[in-house]
């Protein structure tokens, strides 16, 4: 199935290092079993397991962002597998490939901007001074010196990288991926 | 200068400001004044960010932990999410020396250092340990006579070796007893310690199947009969609040369960009223539960 690209040599090669520790799994299901996201959605968190590492078609799993962090499965596994923690290195390898969903990007667009993931508006501003609170929150809300701090940090970690949509790579991963 | 600044987040300030005015009238009812956290940003919330990139994360984070310790204080968190991540940055920094001098070298261009000398606390963790239930139970001025659908939600127990706060053990049980200083009843119910399922991304990726968690959720409080919900986690908060509200349209149900963050229901027992709390800001409609409560669901 894979093309044996540069490219994908290196995703292969970094999935597999983030994956090590799933290797170990004996595929009890125990972890699917304790999984509140699998009761109610496609997620299969024991086939996520078995495929991580393997093959790169895990980047194309729409799966792969349906786990809540809720660490059921990494708390019960009786092999002792990093689960969550190794759903988290695939998730970023994905964002690093420009593998991101619309939803999420959007995400990354209003931290970038407000230093908020979610910021406030205008009903909120509102509902703030009915508390008897000031209409902006002692945060970067407030101090424009303190949100341009932030996005400095951002700038220096290389944030604008998932906030920025490069449609030309999203059509690489499609060839290789 | 107390000892306590208070971190926001995002979701409490800006959408659910009953949140932020209960947590400052509660403590200062128990004589702690607050410090503001002047500058904050988002934690930055683990789903997202922390599965994006690491280093990011981590740098946002220390950032705010920083400007806590900057006025010689523990960084109180009000949010299940925001614990998640500050609690597991602080952790990682003060073992990692490797880590906390590339996270300072950022930080030294904005004038912030992360020296790990405070902790990051969570207000349930807090008020059990600092206060205790017994203080709490003294502050009571109105027993509050409800049935109450404790959740504790995730990043509060989870992962139990990162938790660090020595309140996980095999029967959990400190938020139940914190709700019940209050004068209301814990009531058990199925799947009490499962997932709201808004974490991880999970509820901005793919909103309506997190809702069908949410609902099953609700579905088990009911069969219990429960008077409300209460929870530790703004996030969660939103997803039990509006989540009901996006199911009802979705599916023609009809619940109307109220959803109180810990620190409101605190403040009802310390006679504080349902709007001075923020309990009429929820998208629920809370209209009888309010009445119930000014009716004498509370007894002086």
């Amino acid at each position: 199935m894979d093309e044996m690209t540069g490219e994908n040599i290196n995703i292969n090669e970094q999935l597999k290092e983030a994956s090590t520790n799933a290797l170990r799994c004996m595929q009890c299901g125990v972890c699917s079993s304790s999984c509140p996201s699998g009761r109610h959605t496609s997620l299969n968190i024991r086939k996520l397991v078995k495929i991580a590492g393997r093959s790169s078609d895990i980047l194309k799993s729409d799966e792969l962002w349906m786990c809540t962090t809720c660490y059921n499965c990494q708390e019960r596994c009786p092999r002792g597998i990093d689960i969550v923690d190794t759903i988290l290195k695939i998730r970023s390898i994905s964002a690093y490939h420009n593998i991101i969903l619309p939803e999420h990007r959007a995400v990354c667009q209003m931290l970038l901007k407000y230093g908020h993931a979610v910021p406030i508006n205008d009903d909120y501003k509102i509902k703030r001074t009915e508390m008897g609170l000031e209409e902006l929150p002692e945060t970067v809300h407030k101090y424009t010196d303190s949100l341009n701090e932030v996005k400095e940090l951002l700038t220096s970690c290389g944030f604008e990288r998932f906030t920025e949509d490069n449609t030309d790579e999203n059509k690489t991963m499609e060839n290789t991926a | 200068m107390s000892n306590l600044s208070l971190f926001l987040g995002c979701v409490a300030p800006n959408r659910y400001p009953g949140i932020e005015a209960a947590t400052k009238k509660t403590f200062s009812k128990l004589g702690i004044e607050l410090d503001d956290l002047e500058g904050a940003s988002c934690c930055p919330a683990p789903g997202v960010f922390r599965s994006f990139d690491k280093t990011t994360w981590l740098t946002l984070a220390s950032r705010n932990i920083a400007l806590s310790e900057e006025m010689d204080d523990d960084l109180l968190t009000i949010c299940n999410g925001c614990y998640s991540t500050l609690k597991e940055a602080e952790t990682e920094l003060k073992k990692d020396s490797g880590l906390k001098k590339e996270v300072n070298e950022k930080l030294f261009e904005t004038g912030h250092e992360f020296r790990g000398q405070h902790d990051v606390r969570h207000v349930i963790e807090y008020l059990y340990q600092n206060i205790g239930v017994d203080g709490i139970r003294e502050i009571v001025s109105n027993q509050l006579d409800l049935r109450v659908a404790v959740h504790y939600g995730c990043h509060l127990v989870q992962p139990l070796k990162e938790a660090g706060s020595g309140l996980v053990t095999n029967d959990i049980t400190f938020f139940d007893e914190l709700v019940e200083a209050t004068g209301a009843k814990s009531i058990d119910y199925e799947d009490k310690m499962m997932c709201c399922g808004a974490g991880g991304g999970a509820r901005a990726a793919v909103q309506d199947a997190t809702l069908r968690i949410t609902e099953k959720k609700l579905q088990n409080m009911i069969e219990e009969q429960v008077d409300c919900i209460v929870n530790a986690c703004p996030f969660c908060h939103l997803q039990f609040d509006s989540g009901q509200q996006d199911i009802n349209k979705n599916s023609g149900t009809n619940y109307e369960i109220p959803v109180l963050h810990y620190t409101q229901l605190l403040g009802l027992a310390m006679g504080f009223s349902p709007e001075e709390l923020g309990i009429n800001l929820n998208s629920t409609n809370t209209a009888v539960f309010i009445q119930r409560i000014k009716e004498g669901f509370v007894t002086a």
